[in-house]
């Protein structure tokens, strides 16, 4: 095959691979393509609080397992000193903390990121509850609420609307008389009461606890709910209300299960719930959903890494964009620059500094770095001498900037820091030795060709959808290489050509 | 218009950077040859060998203790040249035509003292001049004593004939003059005047600086309808050997001529510049294809020469 066909399969295959991957990742992993689009993410944080009698500690917690119409994104488990593991004893999820010996005011954090999931309204297999167990009353308490039980069963036609019926005349603002007695008298809470009718009359019934999700509320209670078994599934019924099915925004806690919290070795414990909605960019919600579906794309990718890294190669993934404005300007459109990718390592440091400060900045350096290298050259010295010698005065012009800049209050000026000093000494020196030997207009020619190109490679590497396609789409990298492999083929005119032999065009 | 058609271009086959690089350099010039035409001192050793004459090595400085004895070297000689052996575009070349007791004079009339050359020599070998910095040698070459010829048409600088050879055909040629303007330097874009040479004959055709025709020297004044290098044949005989000696398919030979001894070759250029075509108002691209698209042929040197005169030469 000829190297002019192997460039073409090459660079159409990079190009195919990096926007096939880019086209995946945004339809099946629901990457966005723009910048900016935003997911309801809330944070729940449960805060338990005890007071340790100096002994052995065991903390146990239920947590939520697989809440319907919600999903899990990240749990964070915080209690310094404790041991963590999980209470696998019973049938639903709890963390459990220990510790060998505590004493004063513990407190333990459980957080957990959870968001609305549409479509899946029940995870958990609706397994028919095992046997109702008849609560211990006492002989008249059970007569009476016998009494009410028959009352609603002749009122109903299953257990759901005996349930609701139940719970209507529960909360009925004027009860009827066994009810009032019930409530007034004996000093059962309406759930209580709701559960223990519901036992007398053989309807499989069990306590669940969720929590209402409301942005910024601190010191929440778990809300109680009551699930009763009818037929086939379990129907949630709210005991002050008799609304039937889950809130909304409403995230189920514990379903069944004896107790919320259990603490060993402790007293006066307490859980109270903290809620946060903060809207997360689609972005990194498709990242944490991703790595928890170990999508293979997201698993291996730069997400993985700790943030700081991710940082690093956020601007390391331009640097390809810089080189390609680069590719563009030399090849297509001819512009001369000191240096061939001078002009990027100076795109890097404008985005550090902005960029009209970044320009007067580097001007002012390399004017008063070209003046002291002039002096220097009558000087005799060796060449890395000497651009040693001119790297401490970049870094004391720097130094120099950054106070008086500080003392004027200026604190644009401060960002100087962010210049490479090694390559601003070598361009000074560069520069100086053009001038010397093609005098200054071809100084100015590359000086300027070179601000150009930097100027249009930050423009480009600041832009919001070129930083956000290159950090999460890095197999963009792919096509941007087949572009670049391409465009080495390319063997038309550059733009400065057509002026340059323009007089060779007329006749 | 201040910008020239692609078609238009095209079809007066002017060549461009990107098509030189890509279709010619790359495709001609196989890298490995690079370091014989970038380094001078190897294409002077290779020139000898090849029997293509060259302007006199006088002497080689290779470390920077070595600039110690630099006054005893350049005191043999009135006029030499200092050059770094790996040097481009002509960076780095210093000029000395006369020395006496108050100093060295460069041809602008710039008086240089010794401590002036031996920081330019120091300099040399810590590869200020050369490419990415490498640590270079400092060639001194006995100056050479110009032909005359070109006396009317040079200021301050050094006149050189620049031949573009094509595997081993000479395709175009011009001559290169300095002026005021380019401050005695002869390259094209800093203002130097180039000269389009008829192949046949070595007369001038046509005159450009800085892209604008021109039919005087803008220095001295004198018209160039006249100007015909002597040696003409012997000059694209030496170019074309040049092929024979690197095997560089698409090259640039830099020829100057000595009153004594006639043609010698300054340096040669695995990236020739394209501005010969400005010179010349004429495109490379049709001369090179003709060369490419012809068969195998065994011609010597002189055969090359005497085609290109025929095919290239306007008569």
């Amino acid at each position: 095959m000829s190297s002019r066909a192997q460039v073409y399969l090459l660079s159409f295959i990079f190009i195919f691979i990096g926007i096939g991957l880019t086209i995946y990742k945004n339809s099946e992993l629901e990457f966005p393509l723009l910048p900016g689009e935003r997911k309801a993410i809330w944070t729940v944080e449960a805060k338990i609080e005890f007071k340790a009698t100096d002994k052995p500690v065991t903390v146990s917690f239920a947590l939520p397992h697989n809440p319907p119409e919600m999903g899990i994104l990240d749990e964070d488990f915080t209690a310094s000193g404790y041991g963590f593991g999980w209470d696998s004893n019973q049938q639903e999820r709890r963390a459990q903390w220990a510790k060998r010996k505590a004493k004063g005011k513990q407190v333990l954090f459980y957080k957990v990121q959870v968001f609305q999931q549409s479509g899946i309204s029940q995870v958990e297999a609706d397994i028919p509850p095992t046997e109702t167990k008849v609560p211990d009353l006492s002989p008249s308490l059970k007569t009476t609420i016998s009494q009410l039980v028959t009352y609603v069963y002749n009122r109903s036609a299953d257990n759901t609307t005996f349930a609701t019926e139940l719970i209507r005349l529960i909360n009925d603002k004027e009860p009827i008389e066994d009810v009032q007695l019930l409530l007034g008298n004996q000093g059962l809470s309406k759930t209580r009461l709701a559960l223990n009718a519901l036992a007398l009359a053989n309807v499989p019934a069990r306590v669940a606890r969720g929590l209402r999700l409301e942005d910024g509320r601190r010191n929440q209670k778990l809300t109680t709910l009551i699930e009763i078994f009818d037929t086939d599934h379990w129907v949630f019924l709210n005991p002050k209300t008799g609304q039937k099915g889950l809130p909304d925004n409403f995230i189920l806690w514990q379903r069944g299960g004896s107790s919320l919290l259990d603490v060993e070795g402790g007293e006066n414990s307490k859980v109270s719930f903290s809620i946060i909605k903060n809207s997360q960019p689609a972005k990194s919600f498709a990242i944490l959903h991703g790595a928890e579906n170990q999508a293979a794309l997201v698993d291996f990718s730069i997400y993985s890494l700790p943030i700081e890294q991710q940082n690093v190669f956020k601007s390391i993934l331009l640097v390809p964009i810089g080189a390609i404005v680069v590719v563009l300007m030399r090849i297509l459109v001819g512009v001369k620059t000191s240096g061939t990718f001078m002009p990027i390592l100076i795109a890097i440091a404008f985005i550090e500094t902005t960029l009209f400060t970044g320009l007067i900045i580097f001007l002012v350096i390399v004017s008063i770095g070209l003046f002291i290298r002039s002096y220097l050259s009558r000087l005799n010295l060796l060449l890395v001498a000497r651009i040693s010698a001119v790297v401490i005065v970049v870094i004391s012009i720097m130094a120099g900037m950054s106070i008086l800049s500080h003392k004027l209050g200026i604190s644009e000026a401060m960002s100087v820091t962010f210049f490479p000093m090694i390559i601003l000494a070598w361009t000074i020196e560069r520069m100086s030795i053009l001038w010397e030997e093609e005098g200054p207009k071809e100084v100015f020619t590359q000086g300027g060709g070179s601000l150009l190109v930097a100027t249009l490679a930050y423009l480009l590497m600041t832009n919001q959808y070129v930083e956000h396609l290159t950090f999460n789409f890095p197999e963009l990298l792919l096509a941007l290489l087949g572009c670049i492999i391409l465009l080495g083929q390319y063997t038309g005119y550059r733009l400065t050509e057509l002026r340059r032999f323009q007089p060779l065009a007329e006749d | 218009m201040f910008f020239a058609k692609p078609s238009k271009l095209r079809r007066k086959g002017i060549l461009g950077m990107n098509k030189r690089n890509v279709s010619y350099i790359a495709k001609y010039n196989p890298r490995s040859l690079y370091p014989l035409v970038d380094n001078k001192l190897k294409t002077k050793l290779v020139a000898e060998t090849a029997k293509v004459s060259t302007p006199r090595l006088l002497h080689t400085i290779e470390y920077q203790h070595e600039i110690k004895q630099l006054g005893d070297v350049v005191n043999q000689y009135d006029g030499f040249v200092i050059k770094p052996s790996q040097g481009s575009g002509g960076k780095g070349i210093l000029v000395i035509t006369e020395r006496n007791a108050e100093g060295f004079f460069k041809p602008s009339g710039e008086t240089l003292t010794l401590s002036d050359i031996k920081r330019h020599v120091s300099n040399i070998l810590s590869g200020l001049h050369s490419l990415g910095g490498k640590p270079d040698v400092a060639m001194i070459e006995a100056l050479v004593q110009f032909d005359p010829v070109f006396d009317r048409y040079s200021y301050e600088g050094v006149p050189d004939i620049r031949v573009i050879v094509f595997k081993g055909f000479p395709v175009m040629a011009m001559l290169r003059l300095s002026t005021h303007e380019s401050d005695g330097k002869a390259n094209l874009h800093q203002g130097a005047v180039g000269v389009g040479l008829n192949l046949a004959d070595g007369k001038a055709l046509c005159a450009v600086q800085s892209n604008r025709p021109v039919d005087e020297h803008p220095d001295t004044g004198s018209h160039f309808e006249t100007l015909q290098v002597p040696h003409w044949d012997k000059i694209l005989h030496l170019a074309s050997s040049c092929y024979d000696m690197t095997r560089l398919g698409y090259l640039g030979a830099d020829i100057v001529l000595d009153q004594q001894l006639g043609p010698l070759l300054l340096e040669l250029n695995a990236r020739p510049g394209l501005a010969i075509q400005v010179a010349n108002n004429t495109g490379l691209e049709p001369r090179l294809k003709h060369i490419e698209t012809m068969k195998k042929h065994g011609f010597s040197v002189d055969q090359r020469v005497q085609y290109s005169q025929q095919q290239f030469g306007i008569l």
